[in-house]
């Protein structure tokens, strides 16, 4: 009984760790095209800017707050399961996830070789898990 | 795609892997946290590998973001996922620990995913027109 509910608390912290982190990644991807090259802006423009820059973009406020939702919830996880489990198994679900997700809300051109990266590194997170 | 930009790729690839082996080795040492306490999570930060292994994911949230700022993100993400691989090695080579054949099948696919994406372009669509930068580069194609 305590397994099961072990288990199932860890599949619910990885749905919920899957979910999180594919939104944040794409409000955090839409926020950086918008800024620009953060490396050159950095150059151009000094840190404090760069940096001011970001903090009041609202896709990367968002995203944070999505990406601290997902923080939260693989601690969840790893306090009911091992990294084993809750990492391959969300990462390699996340890769899915963000490909789909890219191609919807980002419109990037999600070709066969991306989907081709996106599921070969999925697959092998989770053999290198096995 | 420069050094500078593969130097990023590698802090994303590195910090991710070994910042979360270290909250897993803290998150052992704080125990089960139960659905009915989950304000405990928050003082899990001060368990000090729980602490170090924050700071590795705050370098690791920098370099994602600088490379999201010119790749997109479905050429960042599997192209960084060489950290597994990384971990691996040190996991076989330093730690002198048993790494099965199911595992190096694993390694083989990440790292023919990785060379898979990163043979391509690393921008497929031209960004909206940035904030400060009137002139947006171009795609680059590697």
């Amino acid at each position: 009984m305590h397994h099961a509910s072990s288990n199932l608390n860890a599949w619910l912290a990885i749905l919920a760790v899957v979910l999180a982190s594919s939104a944040g990644d794409v409000l955090l991807s839409r926020a950086m095209k918008q800024i620009g090259d953060l490396g050159r802006l950095r150059a151009e423009r000094g840190l404090s800017f760069l940096i001011l820059l970001i903090i009041r973009n609202r896709y990367f406020l968002l995203g944070v707050c999505c990406m601290a939702l997902a923080f939260y919830s693989l601690l969840f996880g790893l306090s009911w399961n091992d990294v084993s489990l809750i990492g391959p198994a969300a990462a390699s679900l996340t890769f899915v996830a963000n490909a789909v997700a890219a191609k919807i809300f980002l419109h990037e051109r999600v070709d066969r070789r991306r989907w081709g990266a996106a599921l070969l590194v999925a697959a092998g997170v989770v053999l290198m898990a096995l | 795609m420069n050094v500078r930009k593969y130097l990023v790729l590698a802090g994303v690839s590195v910090f991710a892997p070994v910042g979360d082996s270290l909250l897993s080795y803290g998150m052992k040492q704080v125990g089960n946290v139960s659905l009915h306490d989950l304000p405990d999570l928050l003082f899990a930060i001060a368990n000090p590998w729980v602490g170090i292994g924050i700071l590795l994911l705050l370098g690791f949230f920098a370099s994602y973001m600088t490379a999201l700022s010119w790749a997109d993100l479905t050429y960042v993400l599997p192209a960084s996922s060489l950290g597994y691989v990384l971990l691996a090695f040190i996991a076989r080579f330093a730690l002198h620990e048993k790494v099965s054949a199911t595992r190096w099948l694993g390694i083989a696919l990440v790292s023919g995913g990785v060379g898979f994406v990163t043979s391509g372009p690393e921008l497929t669509r031209r960004p909206p027109q940035p904030q400060i930068n009137r002139q947006p580069k171009a795609a680059e194609h590697s």
